[in-house]
């Protein structure tokens, strides 16, 4: 992994300045689309962004398969719910894109209570000499047409179009935390602090609860559902993950409402590491099945975890995040950095893991050569197309050169979203409010 | 009303320098380093004569005790929000349950409810960790000799009552009514007394599906208390629940004032020295209570010692919570 990281290259890095950026611009949610040549980001403003893979030009072979700006569109407003007098922040909390089916794209963006459909589709061509209107589209006057004509296509300047299809909304009383699109293509399920809901694309005034975890007696919780996805190819099957650091795996087939798992994963305890802080640090903040759906990889606060789905009692592989931060859990509870929501991701051949951290950083972990690297995303220690140093946190001791030691972290600059291109090693890394594209060397 | 949201923050601020005082900043205090141990000890050496003494008397309960009280205002604060951040309430609430029955399990927490008990004045409640670190000997015998705190606390006359009658309707921030205690009230024995929980809260509950437990314990122990405290011991009870019953939306808060954010932005620096006990990261002999604390194995329910002090500690809490988030 390490070779591998000492050739990424800084491909390309979309920045807004630092200086002017706002609470609106720290971008929230990052993904490729399922082929790689689109990539959507998600801020607290609401907005979305899709970048757009260029073609590869001969050339200039060195600019293989930049992204750039394709399209932008405001997808969920600043809402106020009258009723129970709630403002619904328009922060993307997830955008999940549709395997695509024709020329358009479709994607699934939400937000704290409503998921919407987005399609985004080019136009390059207009029609022309239409019988009955004007250039303009007003109606001619009937008594004015003396002859017929054949309408032309005219090539225009290429326009990009981004229209809300489908509005998902009133099925959630809690936060949206994921949403996952089943491999049947026509539904998806959106999943909130206690219950998960299944859609069909095509319809919007009813939902399926397929899990609810909500007790009778609030006073009584003491778990919430923090993550949920569907197996990528068996459409019966989806995993959730808890608070309590555990995964369970429903199976649809065996009832509507899925309250009995079919499978529950879970770590026993190590005693010798217990603390007040073990339940917090075991809450798991992402799970993700593999491409290949043979594992699940899931993410708390201090490792990233891979299970088998055939091995229930204790994960496969283990790999530490941040372990050196384990001395230091008091410090990140007080100032709530302990509840930060880590996402993880796979490559495309599922031999490799990526998830962030503190600092800019963020971690791969190969998982044949168990090798580990620790990049970072600045502006300031990165120039484009520069090559990425692996970074080292020192831990206790002497401080070499190039080390940085775990009290310098500054720890409001975390990595919280990534995404790996499906196929290619082209990463994206959302720091804060800006987003950073990582690619393999180009040679 | 605003006055009253100032009330909370600036109280804990002070909560929080005091413990200042207690450990200076920039001292290192690491398990490893002899002195620490065997000083407290000494200090105490006389009066420690039960184990919840000694473990009072251990930095690591003086830490537990910062983290307990961080964790209430967490809640509270959480509280105030119109829609919290469901998962982080929850895991903050489950270390609070966890905190509880820990100190359940070593006494510590009968201790302090005691002192707490017997230290009617609102000042003194909110150094309770101070209380119980510096008059351990006080807090072990607490219920009998409650006089040093309640003299003190009913001569200063606290001023929160004031704060009470011109709070509105708000229910998010109920503040508590207590200070102006009853002379009687700090010699009564600490369980007939202020956790004593009058009916009155079934009545003002709004969203009463989040309070059976509270309920039982308010019944067991309305039959101690006495008829004229209820009105305002009712309130405790509130308070508590509160703290626990954040999970629930919300009616709109207004949004923290920015007296509260000061208070977190005002980082204590000992919390980094907390790390090093809290997190189980150090071995090794010196570690005594941690020891003790492990060998207790306090986390399931059956570790327990029975249901009906666990109730009583129920309304312990409430209280707790109430002295250090809110009144």
């Amino acid at each position: 992994m390490e070779e591998e990281s000492d050739t990424r290259k800084i491909n390309n890095s979309f920045l807004r300045d630092h200086n002017y950026a706002t609470e609106a611009d720290i971008i929230s949610t990052v993904e490729f689309n399922s082929s790689g040549e689109l990539l959507a980001t998600g801020d607290k403003g609401g907005r979305v962004v899709v970048f757009q893979r260029e073609q590869e030009s001969k050339s200039q072979p060195q600019r293989r398969g930049e992204y750039n700006v394709y399209s932008t569109f405001q997808s969920h407003e600043p809402e106020f719910d009258y009723l129970k007098s709630l403002e619904i922040e328009e922060k993307i909390n997830k955008i999940k894109w549709l395997p695509q089916q024709n020329a358009a794209y479709f994607l699934l963006s939400t937000n704290d209570k409503t998921v919407k459909l987005w399609k985004i589709s080019e136009r390059d061509k207009r029609p022309e000499g239409y019988n009955l209107k004007d250039d303009d589209g007003r109606i001619r006057d009937p008594t004015t047409i003396t002859s017929l004509r054949v309408p032309v296509l005219q090539p225009m300047d290429l326009m990009v179009e981004a229209t809300a299809r489908r509005v998902f909304s009133n099925a959630h009383t809690y936060h949206i935390n994921s949403i996952s699109v089943n491999s049947d293509l026509q539904t998806f399920i959106s999943t909130d602090d206690l219950r998960i809901n299944l859609w069909n694309l095509e319809i919007t005034d009813r939902s399926f609860n397929i899990v609810d975890i909500k007790p009778a007696n609030m006073e009584e919780l003491t778990e919430v559902i923090t993550s949920a996805e569907f197996h990528p190819q068996h459409c019966h099957t989806f995993a959730y993950s808890s608070s309590k650091g555990s995964i369970r795996l429903c199976d649809m087939r065996q009832s509507a409402l899925c309250d009995k798992h079919c499978k529950y994963f879970e770590e026993p305890e190590d005693p010798s590491t217990r603390s007040f802080f073990s339940e917090i640090i075991s809450s798991i903040s992402d799970v993700k099945f593999s491409h290949n759906g043979r594992y699940l990889m899931t993410r708390d606060y201090l490792t990233v975890k891979v299970w088998d789905l055939q091995m229930e009692n204790k994960p496969l592989e283990t790999y530490q995040v941040h372990d050196y931060l384990r001395g230091k859990l008091c410090s990140l509870y007080e100032n709530d950095c302990i509840f930060d929501k880590f996402e993880c991701v796979w490559n495309g051949s599922d031999s490799v893991i990526m998830t962030g951290s503190y600092n800019n950083f963020f971690r791969m972990f190969d998982r044949n050569t168990k090798r580990d690297v620790t990049l970072e995303a600045s502006r300031e220690n990165s120039k484009p197309r520069a090559i990425l140093k692996p970074r080292k946190v020192c831990v206790g001791g002497k401080r070499r050169k190039d080390e940085i030691s775990v009290d310098s972290l500054d720890f409001s600059k975390k990595i919280l979203h990534t995404t790996w291109h499906p196929h290619e090693n082209i990463i994206a890394v959302a720091a804060t409010n800006n987003l950073y594209i990582f690619q393999d060397k180009v040679n | 009303m605003r006055q009253q949201r100032l009330e909370a923050p600036s109280r804990s601020t002070r909560r929080l320098q005091r413990r200042d005082n207690m450990f200076p900043k920039g001292t290192k205090r690491k398990f490893s380093d002899s002195g620490e141990e065997t000083v407290s000890s000494g200090e105490q050496g006389q009066a420690a004569s039960s184990a919840a003494a000694r473990t009072l008397s251990s930095s690591y309960s003086l830490q537990r005790q910062s983290l307990l009280d961080m964790s209430l205002i967490k809640l509270q604060l959480c509280h105030m929000l119109v829609e919290p951040n469901l998962c982080r309430s929850v895991l903050i609430a489950n270390t609070v349950r966890q905190i509880q029955e820990e100190m359940t399990q070593d006494g510590t927490w009968q201790i302090m409810t005691q002192a707490l008990a017997a230290a009617q004045c609102p000042s003194d409640r909110l150094v309770a960790t101070e209380v119980l670190c510096r008059q351990t000997d006080v807090g072990a015998q607490a219920g009998q000799s409650p006089k040093p705190f309640s003299v003190v606390g009913l001569e200063e006359g606290y001023h929160s009552e004031e704060v009470v009658m011109e709070g509105d309707v708000e229910t998010e921030v109920t503040m508590s009514t207590l200070s102006p205690v009853s002379p009687q009230l700090s010699s009564t024995p600490y369980l007939s007394g202020p956790f004593g929980m009058g009916p009155c809260w079934e009545e003002e509950e709004e969203d009463g599906e989040c309070e059976e437990d509270e309920e039982e314990d308010s019944e067991e122990c309305v039959s101690e208390g006495e008829e004229g405290d209820r009105d305002h011991l009712s309130t405790d009870s509130r308070t508590g629940e509160q703290v626990f019953g954040t999970f629930e939306i919300k009616h709109p808060a207004p949004p923290p004032d920015p007296a509260l954010e000061e208070l977190f932005s005002d980082v204590d620096p000992s919390y980094y020295d907390l790390d090093t006990v809290l997190t189980g990261m150090q071995s090794g002999p010196k570690m005594g209570p941690y020891d003790l604390l492990e060998s207790l194995s306090s986390h399931g329910p059956t570790a327990l010692s029975s249901s009906s002090s666990c109730r009583s500690d129920l309304n312990e809490l409430d209280h707790i919570m109430e002295i250090i988030v809110g009144s």
